[in-house]
């Protein structure tokens, strides 16, 4: 790693004005994506802030028809929730999905949301479920959020504090893994909410997460897996590297699709 | 340079750090502890995994200023008063071992993956929990046999 | 004593210091005043160095120095070696290109070593070998074996000006072509046999130690061989004479091959600790181990095989383009040519064989020895064509091995190997059992049921082990003696040190070898010690690889055995007041033949040393031996794995539902120790076939150099294994020992594809088998289903 100056705040307000003043600053959360970048020397912030301290950004409530889930919410407390479990299992499911054990007992959703990585599996949840992301400023609509690979709206120095999803009537995730990484190739979270159907697409596109609208069109007329059966998704826009092409790619996402419709609940 | 304390396998502990040092690598060079391993560069291999708080994590992938006041514990302090942890026998009676050197965070994992899941644990489960560890030299076979027979001796 | 002696299924002895985490590898060793090593790197494929600065690296806060091949040269450090001579089919000697352990002059891979800053703290040094400027001149990469080999290609070494370090052949082509022309059947593949990275789970690691009072070096290393490191160190690379240059191999974690080698890092931090006059550390990330430590396989073959009318075997042709890498490294040479075609009999009778290989330079890592070198790649071939040819002509595979097994022994092969014992059929109709083979249609029935494809593969290998008797193997170009040594020290009160040239580095010696000891001498395992890895200690040793260690080594220790018990009944006679010729041995005890005197094990010890009972004269005092031994032949273990797999057409993943493996590896001293390395032989071998593959692109990056892309293989993507054993002993060591280390890597990427071709209908899939290759494969098959 490059060296760099660490804070600490104990509070999202200090975190902001920390950033505010420092140059070249980066939030750490659960470290799980920033850390390895900065040992490979592929990031090198001058400030490194710390959030893990501020202690109202973890937490699971249910409030009306969402479910509002702390920035700094561990991976495995999204999985156990009990709460979550009821309201959005597929949600809860997707979390225990993510890395490993010990990945999920150090990574964040707000991390994960923050980084955006293309292969990740919240943004796909995130933009099915049509969640909002709150930060310290202000509200951003999962559509508006999502702005390109590694990329989102995001501002310099603004900290997403909480995320809240609307409780769908039915959703499920699956995801194929890439072999090595165990990032996902293809993950595609379905949601249905009255007649609206939303289906997102993570770890295929060139650009990163995106809705299949083919797929959705194909669930809203009936939402059962059969109403898949011979929906051929485009290849173009797609990723190719040496675990998948992206023929292969838009194979797995009609494939994904339908499981996670049959996992649906 | 910032002062992190922590405790360590029961005993506090305090130092120095550059913000820079990992856990693992406060625990190898300033603690001297070199049963934990680094065995990959991107957080997959699991060689380094020790407990924080009760929970498994990569220590090589956690700053160690960012412990602070933290309870760690390390395959070092995984034997209580002499007496192997279940784990630790487990491993040694079913082979789950070869070169040694992904062991102490398997074992370390292991131990995390009874917490969570219980005493019975069926082999799937297992070998799905042991995503984040890898090792060469077994085939898994007996180090799932080894988790296994932990985990019941665990829960009594 | 049974319960701990020869075929126990003892709890290893060194796990206690593993699973306390009080394991002493090299990366946990640090000696006072220590500096860092770190390693500037080709970030090129292939590239003339103009010019090297390294001013702005040497004003970096806490660097020593910078070093070039320019420091080796002017110190007359010499280049890294390739210690086996093959030649050409022509008699002409291989093309054997210089090896600089730093550059001279231009870089031939990405990861070739360049410079090395020796800093305070790595992180210091990782900070300065950034501002090292080199100036490269780039030069077109040679990634591909065919382009490599055609006229106009860049030359990679001037000694080769076509890429080709040598056309190798063996066999009689003529009694093969003739063969060819009878045929009544002829199976004809194309086979690639994937690039690996070894990965054992600890890098390497090197701290370089100089001492000026006395003048002399040491060097901990992670190696598989300390005393090969210093022959090589000493006698060709000239870093000090061996008296003056101690190799400590400490606990390593594992090895596989990759560790064998004599490599440019472990030299540079030895010679570099007494140009700084403090000692020099280096520990590979992962990343350079990808990029740096010697790949494995890489083949590209062409192989027919001729069969008559009657189903048997007549000839066998292979041709294969060997990719050797960037350089030779230590053993390269050897492992396409000696340790590969000789293997090309299988278990089988086939009169005619006639196996050509192209080694073949390009700019990509060095490529050599990895878990079964040459055997897997041999067995690939030979395995894959036996399953075609049955498919072909309409045979159940399994009979079709039978049909053309080798029945009697000694076996002659037409390539040089001959076969001392064995019992095929046993294994295979074992195998056969349990697996269930009788019952797969109905279990493909049920997968088809679900959607799913499932298919069975068999693999009937062979290996070569215990590679000698060491006049043989020089005959074939081994610039080393692959004997080994061994010394029983028992000390007065009669515990056993037993010195040993093995390594162990993951295969349990301390308890097998100590099994041994006990067994023999009627003592508990706990008061014997072995004693490897430090060439201070053992005097020589020729290390651990090709599955050598029980069969070799052991037989060394048990030769040496057999001296202490001849001394000890001598001084038993001496106490006892007998004829040495009327004492008896057994159990750990001394008797007097026809009475009741006796005398134990540990008392003898103590009366060797105190030496009260016999004068100095007629008996030396003390209990000490040791021997050398040197094998008569090669040892051949053999046996079976069959795989049954389902194949999910949708998604394109292999799911292993069983795996099989019955094997013969002669006497068996831990069958506990000897299943765990048949299980870790299948799960790399799985690896090959189903997961992982180095690729480089078309510049010569190394793409998968790290584990989010070089897929190894998770606890989720292996099965639990069933594993069998049949029994005939090995009559060319005392032990009957054949060796086991290797079988599973080498029987099982066959048995992989063959299930999976089985599944799919047809035989268009290649290693690795990933998801994508399997849909693409499977889609194939619907295709062809449909035409039907």
């Amino acid at each position: 790693m490059y060296p760099f100056t660490y804070h600490q705040p104990d509070s999202v307000r200090q975190a902001a004005s920390v950033a505010g003043k420092a140059e070249d600053a980066k939030f750490l959360a659960g470290g799980m994506t920033l850390l390895p970048t900065m040992k490979q020397r592929l990031a090198s912030p001058a400030n490194l802030i710390d959030l893990s301290k501020i202690g109202d950004l973890a937490g699971i409530e249910v409030k009306g028809r969402s479910v509002v889930i702390g920035a700094m919410t561990r991976h495995f407390d999204v999985a156990n929730s009990k709460e979550l479990q009821a309201a959005i299992p597929a949600l809860a499911d997707l979390a225990g999905m993510i890395g490993d054990p010990a990945v999920r007992n150090r990574g964040t959703i707000g991390g994960s949301l923050a980084n955006n990585d293309p292969a990740a599996d919240y943004p796909a949840a995130a933009l099915a479920l049509g969640a909002t992301i709150i930060t310290n400023k202000r509200k951003i609509e999962a559509e508006d959020y999502f702005t390109g690979l590694f990329e989102t709206a995001l501002e310099e120095g603004e900290i997403i504090t909480k995320v809240s999803f609307p409780i769908p009537a039915k959703a499920g995730y699956e995801k194929f893994r890439n072999p090595a990484s165990r990032y996902a190739i293809v993950g595609v979270f379905v949601a249905k909410r009255g007649s609206d159907v939303r289906v997102a697409v993570t770890g295929a596109g060139a650009s990163g997460v995106f809705r299949a609208t083919k797929i959705e069109a194909a669930l809203t007329a009936k939402f059962s897996s059969k109403s898949l059966e011979g929906v051929k998704m485009p290849a173009e826009g797609l990723n190719t590297d040496i675990h998948a092409d992206a023929e292969y790619r838009a194979h797995l996402i009609t494939v994904m699709a339908k499981r996670a419709t049959d996992k649906a609940k | 340079m910032p002062v992190v304390s922590m405790t360590v396998n029961g005993k506090a502990v305090s130092a120095d750090v550059d913000p820079r040092t990992l856990l693992v690598h406060y625990l190898r060079e300033n603690l001297r502890l070199t049963g934990t391993h680094v065995g990959c560069d991107t957080s997959q291999c699991g060689a380094c995994v020790v407990m924080v708080n009760g929970a498994s994590i990569k220590s090589c992938t956690a700053l160690a200023v960012g412990l602070q006041g933290a309870d760690v514990t390390t395959i070092e302090g995984l034997a209580k008063d002499g007496k192997l942890h279940p784990m630790q026998e487990a491993f040694r009676e079913n082979h789950g071992l070869q070169c040694g050197f992904c062991t102490p965070g398997m074992i370390m994992s292991a131990v995390d993956i009874v917490n969570r899941n219980g005493s019975k644990i069926d082999e799937k489960t297992i070998r799905e929990e042991l995503e984040g560890n890898i090792c060469r030299c077994t085939g898994y076979h007996n180090i799932v046999k080894a988790i296994a027979a932990g985990a019941e001796a665990m829960g009594g | 004593m049974t319960g701990t002696g020869i075929g126990a299924p003892v709890r290893r002895k060194e796990d206690f210091r593993f699973i306390t985490g009080k394991g002493h590898y090299t990366d946990d060793i640090n000696r006072p005043g220590q500096t860092h090593a770190v390693f500037v790197r080709s970030p090129h494929a292939h590239a003339a160095i103009r010019s090297i600065d390294a001013s702005a690296a040497l004003t970096s806060p806490g660097v020593l120095a910078v070093f070039t091949g320019d420091d080796l040269t002017a110190d007359k450090v010499g280049g890294l070696i390739c210690g086996w001579m093959i030649h050409s089919k022509d008699g002409t000697p291989m093309k054997a290109g210089g090896h600089p352990a730093l550059a001279q002059g231009k870089v031939r891979y990405v990861g070739d070593h360049v410079a090395v800053v020796i800093a305070e703290t790595h992180a210091q040094g990782r900070e300065a070998a950034e501002k090292v400027k080199v100036d490269y001149e780039v030069l077109k990469p040679v990634v591909d074996m065919a382009e490599a080999i055609k006229p106009g290609a860049p030359v990679i070494h001037d000694v080769a000006s076509d890429n080709t370090v040598y056309n190798w052949h063996l066999g009689d082509k003529a009694a093969a072509d003739a063969a060819f022309a009878k045929a009544a059947h002829v199976t004809k593949l194309d086979i690639v046999n994937n690039r690996l990275v070894p990965n054992a789970m600890e890098p390497r690691a090197a701290v370089g130690d100089y001492d000026s009072g006395s003048d002399a070096f040491t060097l901990y290393t992670t190696s598989q061989n300390p005393h090969v490191a210093r022959l090589v160190l000493s006698a060709f690379i000239g870093i000090a004479p061996e008296h003056k240059l101690r190799v400590i191999a400490p606990d390593v974690g594992g090895g596989f091959g990759s560790k064998i080698f004599i490599y440019a890092e472990e030299t540079v931090c030895v010679w570099a600790a007494k140009k700084v006059g403090r000692p020099v550390k280096w520990t590979a990330d992962r990343t350079e181990a990808f990029l740096a430590d010697a790949h494995g396989r890489d083949h590209v073959t062409h192989a027919e095989l001729a069969i008559d009318e009657k189903g048997k075997i007549t000839g066998l042709r292979v041709h294969t383009k060997a990719n050797l890498g960037a350089y030779l490294s230590t053993f390269a040479s050897s492992v396409p040519t000696y340790l590969y075609a000789p293997l090309l009999s299988g278990q089988y009778d086939i009169p005619a064989i006639y196996a050509e290989v192209d080694g073949i330079y390009t700019t990509t890592a060095p490529v050599d020895a990895y878990r079964g070198a040459g055997r897997p790649e041999a067995t690939f071939v030979v395995e894959r064509l036996i399953e075609v040819a049955a498919r072909e002509t309409g045979v159940d595979p399994a009979q079709f091995r039978k049909k053309n097994f080798v029945r009697t022994f000694p076996h002659q092969t037409p390539v040089i190997m001959c076969y001392d014992a064995g019992d095929y059929d046993a294994s295979l109709t074992k195998a056969l059992e349990m697996a269930d083979y009788k019952n797969v249609g109905k279990r493909k029935r049920e997968s088809a049921k679900k959607g799913l494809l499932r298919g069975v593969g068999i693999s009937a290998y062979i290996e070569a082990c215990g590679i000698a008797p060491s006049a043989a193997v020089g005959s074939l170009g081994a610039g080393v003696g692959l004997w080994e040594s061994a010394e029983v020290r028992v000390n007065p009160v009669g515990t056993v040190e037993i010195l040993t040239g093995s390594h162990s580095h993951g295969q349990g010696h301390e308890t097998t070898f100590a099994q041994l000891v006990s067994s023999r001498l009627g003592i508990s395992i706990d008061n014997v010690s072995i004693v490897h890895g430090d060439t201070d200690k053992v005097q020589m040793g020729m290390g651990t690889y090709g599955s050598r260690s029980g069969a070799v080594g052991m037989s060394a220790i048990s030769k040496a055995l057999d001296k202490i018990e001849t001394k000890a009944k001598k001084v038993a006679a001496y106490v006892l007041e007998a004829s040495d010729k009327d004492i008896e041995f057994k159990d750990g005890k001394f008797s007097v033949k026809g009475t009741d005197k006796s005398i134990d094990f540990a008392s003898v010890a103590l009366q060797a040393y105190i030496a009260h009972k016999f004068s100095g004269q007629e008996l030396e005092p003390g209990l000490k031996e040791s021997a050398f031994w040197d094998p008569t032949n090669f040892t051949f273990p053999a046996g079976v794995h069959i795989c049954e797999l389902e194949i999910d057409p949708q998604t394109g993943v292999t799911r292993i539902d069983r795996w099989t493996a019955v094997d013969d590896f002669g006497e068996i001293i831990n069958p506990m120790i000897v299943e765990g390395q048949v299980h870790g032989g299948i799960g790399q071998g799985i690896g090959q076939a189903l997961h992982e593959s180095a690729v480089y692109n078309e510049s010569g990056q190394l793409v998968t150099a790290s584990y989010m892309d070089y897929c190894m293989p998770r606890a989720d993507d292996v099965p639990s294994y069933n594993v069998g054993m049949t029994q005939t002993r090995c009559p060319s060591n005392p032990l009957g020992i054949k060796g086991c280390g290797e079988a599973g890597a080498i029987a099982a990427p066959p048995a992989v594809i063959n299930a999976i071709t089985d599944a799919l209908g047809h035989e268009d899939i290649a290693m690795p088998a990933t998801p994508r290759a399997v849909w693409r494969a499977a889609q194939k098959s619907i295709g062809l289903k449909a035409a039907e």
